[in-house]
Order: C-alpha cells, then structure tokens, then sequence
C-alpha cells in the first residue's frame, strides 16, 4: 500500500489546506482520491482473502481425502484389525476380508515396473542431456514425455488386443520351456494371458517418462564445472558422467524412481485390464493377480454390502498412506538436489 | 574419478619418474575409449527402447482405429450388441461436459492458488500449500475417485456427472497451482514495481499486469492438466459412471470416452472391440490437439512452461 499512501498522505494533511486560495476544490478532489484509496484498500483485501482462500484449499482437500476416506474404511478396519493388511482370505461371500493379495500384487507389479524402467529411463536421461546432439534432444525428450500423455485406459485396451496374445503365445512359453526358466518359481506354470507379468510391464511403459524427466531435469542441474573438472583431468565422457555427474545428481534420480513407483502403485486402469484380478498370492509371474487400485475399480460398484464396501474404503486408505509417503520422500529427495545445485552456483 | 586412479595406482614411482610404460598406457587408454564408447551406444539403445512403445501403440490405434472410424461414430448413439452402425456421441459430449465442469472449478482455484504461492513465497502456508500440492499430484486417481464418490454420490443416492467433475477438478487444483506459481515466478520483479509506482492498487497490478504477462504460461499449464484429465477414467468410475443413453444432465450419470473405451474393451463383441479402438484413436486425438496447442501457444517466450 506504499503507492497509495504517499498521495493520501498530502491530501489529506490539514498543513496542506491553509496554503490554497480556495477552499472548495483541493476538498473535492481529496473526497475523490480518498474514495479511489479506499476502493484499492477494499481490492487489495478481497484479491488477498481470495488468493488465500484459494491457496488453503489445497491443504483442506488434502485433509478432506484422508478423513473421508478413513472414516469410510473405519468399520472394516476396526472389525479386522491388523489382520487386515496380513490376512489373504478376500471373500465377500463370507464377509471374510483381507487385503494381502492386493498389497503383494501392488508390490509386485510395482517392482517388476521399476527393474525394466529404471536403467531404461535413467539411460535415456543421460542420453538426452550428455550424448544427444541438441537437434535430437527436444523431438526425443517431447516423444518421451508423450508416454505420459497416453491415457491410462488405451495402454490397458493395447495390452488386451496386443500385449497379452504375443505374451501368452510367444514370450511366457519361450521363458519357460526354451530358456528352461520353468525351474524357477517365477516362470512356472500355465500361461493364461492376464498376469502379473502383463501388468509390470505395461507398467514399465507408464512409469518410464516420470523417471526420466525427473532424472534429466535433475542432470540438467548439476553444474558445468563439476563436467569441466572431470573433462579437464582426462575423463573421457563417460567417466566424467559415471565419476563426477551421476554422484551428484544420485538422490535426485532416486527422488525421480521413487516418484516413478508411486505412480506404479496407484496406476488403475491399466493394470486392472490386464492384471486378471484374482485375489492370490502365486510366486509365478504368469499368474493372475490383484493390485489395490485393481481390486477397488472392480469391486467398488458392485460391493455386496456395507461391510464390503468398507473394506473398499480400507484398502483405499492403504493405497493412500502408502503413496502418500512415497511421494513424500520423492518431493523431499528431488528438492534437496535442487536446493543444494541452486546453493552451490550460487 | 574411479577410472584414472587405477591408472595411476600400480606404479606410481615410475610414473613421477617419466618412465611409464607407454604401451601400457595406450592400452588403458584404448580400453577406456571403448568402455566410453559401448556406454554412449547403450544409452542411445535405451533411448530407442523407451519410445519404442510409444510408436508401436500410436501404430496399433491408427490401424485398428481408423478402420472402424467412420462419420456415424460421431453423430450416433451406442447401439445393442449385433446392430452395427453406433457410435459415441453421447460419450464425447458427456467428456467435454466434463471436461468443462472440471475445469470451471479447477481452474480458478488452481490459478488462485498459484498467485498466492508466488506472492506469498516463504509464509507458512505458501510452504505447506507447495508441499501438499506436490504430494496431492502423485496421488492414484483411483483415491480421488472414492473420494469424490464418499461426498458427491453416497449422500445423494446416485451417480451424477457432477461428482465426476469435482473427482477431476481435484486432480487439476494441485498441477495448475504448480504451474502458475512457476511461470509467474519467471515475471520480472520491475513490473511489478513499476504498475505500483504508477499507482496500480496491489490487486490490480497482480491480475492486470503480472497475471497478464504470464497468459500464455499460464494457458499452457492449463491446457496440460486438461489434456491429463481428458483420459482420466479410474476417477469416473464410481461418480460420472457411465451412461448409454443420451444425457445433458449435471445431476445424472453421464458417459465420458475413457469408461466407454473400457466397457468395451473387456467385453466380448468383436464389434465393440473396434470400437473401443475408435473411442481410444479419438481421445488420442484430443488429447494430443490439447498439447500441441499448449506447446505452441508457448513456443519461446516461456520455455520451462510445458515441462
């Protein structure tokens, strides 16, 4: 308010009026400019409560979420206790319910997800801000980022028609009879299509642009001299990236996979089209599964009862706190990189 | 520095004294411009790889899309199994119905939101609104769909078109707020001071002249979480629900693309497949027409905008 209290500050000074030969005028015009004064006072409180408003609604719906959703999972938790998140028995013809099949196959999925895309996105990340020539590095890095744009439920409709035939007919038979990986329980048993191998890695795909512009913005980041300072001790490039650049963006990338993983925990549509949704735990990656966000998409519209639909509520919940604090320690670690680059050129 | 050191570390008398062996050093030398060489041809096969996917799905939706794209998928209602010839109007108009809906809430108060973060840099609230923001960006949709489902649908006894926007909106607030914030940030602090000094009230100076100079950032922020929420389905399930009739209604259920892509996805009419693939080419569409406008409404003014 600097701006406007130095003119009302001499208009309004009674010094001011003893001075002017008439009185009317500088009166009048002092009203008007008290007016304009008063209505920018009037504007600048209503466009600061409002911007205010606005801003707290974000930590009120954060609050809203999590309240509403426990207290909709609460009778099931209650009912269940601990053996909630360690019981397997998800039956809702019995009233039995126990969300340990979901968490496995959330784990999972999520993990078969991060070992394919993890050194893929990371690989792609130095390409694009270390070996790319620049004219490669914005129509690579915009075709990357475009794997964010696919919705959710084509890749789910390109994994039934596409992804599960060429699995069950082609790649599960070949893990298992021609490599002889049959041995091992992961690569055992019937090859049905729709299984926690289809799942991971669709999910490979989904998560893979996260990671990376994550870990490119973070490569970005790190400071030339750090790539001079190898270069000029006879690094060759890939020395100074492994040696001197990669250590110093390292919590960042791990800030950019963890964020990358809570999107595979979360991730719905996708996984719930190609997961084949059957609450067991099977060691072998050819088997159905069931994720959380899976097991809440199927069942929620069709819950057999207020009980059922509590434990719904309950697994939700789960979801919730599990991705919340991933992508609590995500934010953390990314910001800490930055904070830290932005501390040091300067 | 990993590589030199062993290098150095066998003999670093002889080293000091100048009579290192040459051949040797040559061929440590070789050996590490061939490491470095197999490193930069792996991570261009990683690159290669990670947009594999995306060319070979854009691949399968434009053949088995355009195939079963026809004029009468716009215009025509979905039809019973065995009668050819339905379409999906109804779906597109109920999206952009709720596109609209999500955005006419999402908008304001992500934008809202985003003007105070970048005014109200280190308060308190600035601090815990940014953190929160960014927690509430990676949260499943699926979360905010239950949610939205708890407080719009449960209490009123049925599904609506409504819930289904709210559910969306929630996922918009936190990303425009983000974006906003950063590309006011970007908007010189002397233009600030000189709207003031030419008597700008605070508020006006940031609606008319800050906020106006960032426009096309904050267009484009806009348009990206948009074009996120177009293919949103987990959150619709249980609010917008899904309609196969023709329906306006804010207060009724309503068909969205993304659900009616998925219905027909798991079904089992060959018919229906194709048209899943119709439904799926068309949101794709949508969706990339979103970004390229988002891009280019940008190009070169606010680089950092898209990302």
């Amino acid at each position: 308010m600097t701006h406007a209290a130095v003119p009302s500050e001499r208009a309004g000074s009674p010094l001011d009026r003893p001075v002017l030969p008439s009185g009317a005028e500088p009166a009048r015009g002092a009203r008007r400019l008290g007016v304009r004064i008063q209505g920018a006072v009037i504007g600048d409180r209503v466009y600061s409560t409002a911007i205010t408003l606005f801003a707290l609604c974000v930590p009120v719906l954060m609050i809203l979420i999590a309240l509403e959703i426990f207290i909709a999972g609460w009778p099931a938790l209650r009912q269940f206790g601990f053996s909630f998140l360690t019981s397997s028995a998800w039956d809702p013809v019995n009233g039995a319910f126990g969300a340990a099949p979901a968490i496995y196959g959330t784990l999972v999925s999520s993990a078969i997800a991060l070992a394919i895309s993890t050194p893929l996105a990371i690989g792609v990340a130095i390409f694009l801000s270390e070996f790319a020539p620049q004219w490669l590095r914005q129509p690579v890095a915009f075709l990357v980022d475009l794997l964010a744009a696919v919705p959710s439920v084509v890749y789910g409709l390109w994994g039934i028609f596409v992804l599960i035939p060429i699995l069950r007919t082609a790649v599960m038979p070949f893990l298992r009879d021609t490599l002889h990986l049959g041995v091992l329980p992961f690569f055992s048993g019937p090859a049905y299509g729709p299984s926690m191998l289809a799942a991971g890695l669709i999910l490979s795909v989904m998560v893979l642009p996260y990671i990376s512009s994550v870990s490119r913005e973070v490569l970005l980041a790190v400071p030339r001299s750090q790539r001079e300072a190898a270069l000029a001790l006879g690094a060759t490039k890939w020395e100074t990236i492994w040696g001197a650049v990669l250590p110093y963006a390292k919590s960042g990338i791990i800030g950019g996979v963890i964020l990358g993983l809570g999107r595979a925990l979360g991730e719905t549509m996708a996984v719930t089209m190609l997961i084949g949704n059957r609450p067991q735990i099977s060691a072998s990656l050819f088997a159905p599964g069931y994720t959380m966000a899976s097991l809440i998409a199927n069942e929620f519209s069709e819950a057999s009862g207020d009980l059922h639909l509590s434990a719904l509520m309950a697994v939700g919940f789960v979801l919730f706190v599990i991705t919340l604090i991933v992508n609590a320690v995500a934010r953390w670690l990314v910001w800490q990189v930055s904070r830290g680059s932005a501390g040091k050129s300067a | 520095m990993t590589a030199p050191s062993p290098a150095a570390s066998p003999a670093p008398p002889a080293r000091w004294s100048g009579v290192y062996p040459a051949a040797a050093r040559a061929g440590k030398l070789r050996r590490r411009h061939a490491v470095n060489a197999v490193m930069a041809g792996l991570v261009g096969v990683a690159a290669i790889l990670a947009t594999l996917p995306l060319v070979i799905v854009l691949f399968y939706l434009l053949k088995q899309g355009v195939a079963s794209l026809q004029w009468h998928f716009f215009t025509n209602m979905p039809k019973p199994v065995g009668e050819s010839g339905g379409g999906m109007a109804n779906a597109i108009v109920g999206t952009l119905m709720l596109i609209g809906t999500a955005s006419v809430i999402g908008l304001p108060v992500g934008i809202g939101a985003g003007l105070y973060l970048a005014e109200h840099r280190g308060s308190r609230l600035a601090n815990t609104t940014r953190f929160l923001a960014d927690v509430l960006n990676g949260l499943p949709s699926i979360v905010m769909g239950i949610f939205a489902w708890q407080i719009l649908v449960r209490p009123v006894g049925h599904f609506s078109a409504w819930a289904g926007g709210v559910a969306l909106a929630a996922m918009m607030i936190p990303q425009v707020a983000r974006t906003t914030e950063e590309i006011v940030r970007t908007v010189p602090v002397s233009l600030r001071e000189a709207a003031l000094a030419l008597g700008y009230a605070h508020w006006r100076t940031s609606l008319t002249v800050v906020l106006r100079t960032a426009t096309a950032g904050v267009v484009t922020g806009a348009l990206v979480a948009i074009a996120r929420i177009a293919g949103e389905t987990a959150p619709l399930l249980f609010t917008a629900f899904g309609n196969q009739f023709w329906s306006t209604s804010l207060n009724q259920p309503v068909a969205a693309l993304p659900l009616q892509i998925y219905t027909y996805a798991l079904s089992p009419y060959d018919d229906w497949h194709s048209q899943a693939w119709a439904g799926a080419l068309v949101l794709i569409a949508l969706i990339l027409i979103i970004s390229l406008i988002a891009r280019v409404a940008t190009r070169g003014r606010f680089a950092t905008a898209s990302d």
